[in-house]
């Protein structure tokens, strides 16, 4: 259950950058998450939902843009969109690839009043 | 009930103990967890018994009066959640490095041998080169107690409810353990094989271990794991007369998902294969 330590590191970064802001109440958090960050959507929803309770992010709306994971062929150059980590290359069916992206995690912005 | 999560803080004590040595020199920090990548908030002094419940970092329970329009203002952030953990694991990797301490983070599910693979290690080379380690477990201190009797100096973090060590833990127990020069550590993560792949430590490699008992199919049910390890280590190879364990597909399995994966088969029990691991660590 790592989605609760990630969790709380989202709900610190926030409240790090919203009180430098001075800000009274945040009312929208964008994170970006990849869809192979080894993050399980659902537990982060709720690990937030816990989290955020008692802190100034209390009522934010919590957006999560997933990003798709992409990787290259080593073989053919193909970019293709990959779902598991061991999927092979859909064109010449090599493992030799590489992920462009899709293991990210940040916080994006956030909105503030 | 922490303010600042809401999760209950019974239990989920960090602890950091030397076996044999004063049992109450013990980090006590309460929700320590939800400040493990505070770099700032461990390094005053509130280490023997004393319970700070984090006021530090409450900013906004301080009152402030600057007034605001109701427009919201967008705040561009764009930091990586797992930052301060990444930031202080390259800290810690520097440390290693100018000690030249080669310091390997070992992975695995609860049972695969990981003990019992140090144990033996520390048996054939420490005699020759200097080895420290650091376990990670969420209780007890059985695993340290066996490292303690197999010769090496050892320090037992318990995390409590947590599910893998972070590089806060691992920069606290470094200190506790006065590393020498020129010298291993082995890092014995806790037994899970999700969690931990997510968070550097300052590591110089990264080692996963299986072993026959767990079926071939590992490496693809727990991808995350073995995409960032060095080595792959399949223990327990005196069992294979007795199971179904199809090594070759394991190894396929594992290179789908790493494919610079490098594997090592043994035994830790029987010893057998134990030669080929001992030179892949000379060779680090």
């Amino acid at each position: 259950m790592h989605e609760m330590s990630i969790a709380e590191s989202i709900i610190e970064i926030a409240e790090e950058y919203a009180a430098k802001e001075n800000a009274k109440v945040v009312t929208e958090l964008d994170l970006s998450i990849g869809t192979l960050a080894g993050i399980e959507f659902e537990s982060l929803e709720f690990a937030l939902e816990t989290c955020k309770n008692g802190t100034i992010l209390q009522n934010t709306i919590i957006n999560i843009d997933k990003v798709k994971a992409k990787a290259k062929c080593f073989d053919c150059n193909l970019e293709f969109e990959v779902e598991h980590l061991f999927d092979a290359c859909p064109h010449c069916k090599s493992y030799s690839t590489q992920l462009l992206c899709g293991k990210e995690m940040q916080v994006k912005s956030l909105l503030v009043d | 009930m922490c303010d600042t999560c809401g999760c209950e803080s019974t239990g989920n004590e960090i602890k950091f103990t030397i076996p044999g040595k004063d049992t109450n020199h013990t980090h006590k920090h309460s929700h320590e967890h939800s400040h493990e990548n505070e770099m700032h908030s461990h390094e005053h002094t509130h280490e023997h018994d004393s319970h700070h419940h984090h006021e530090h970092l409450h900013d906004h329970q301080q009152p402030h009066d600057n007034s605001h329009g109701s427009v919201g203002k967008k705040v561009d952030v764009g930091v990586d959640i797992l930052n301060k953990n990444n930031l202080l694991a390259e800290r810690n990797r520097g440390y290693f490095e100018a000690k030249n301490i080669k310091a390997l983070n070992l992975m695995s599910s609860p049972g695969s041998g990981k003990t019992t693979l140090l144990e033996k290690t520390i048996k054939l080379i420490s005699k020759e080169l200097s080895v420290a380690v650091i376990e990670g477990d969420q209780q007890t201190l059985n695993d340290a107690e066996r490292i303690k009797s197999a010769g090496a100096p050892v320090i037992q973090v318990n995390t409590g409810n947590g599910c893998h060590l972070d590089s806060n833990m691992i920069y606290k127990a470094s200190k506790e353990l006065n590393l020498k020069e020129d010298s291993y550590l082995f890092i014995e993560n806790v037994g899970n094989l999700v969690c931990p792949s997510l968070f550097d430590l300052g590591e110089s490699a990264r080692v996963v271990i299986i072993s026959t008992t767990e079926g071939e199919d590992k490496p693809i049910k727990y991808p995350t794991m073995f995409e960032n390890a060095q080595l792959c280590i399949i223990n327990k190879t005196d069992l294979l007369p007795y199971l179904d364990f199809d090594m070759e597909r394991c190894k396929q399995y594992a290179l789908q998902v790493n494919n610079k994966l490098e594997f090592i088969e043994l035994s830790a029990k029987t010893e057998e294969g134990f030669v080929n691991w001992l030179n892949w660590l000379k060779k680090l």
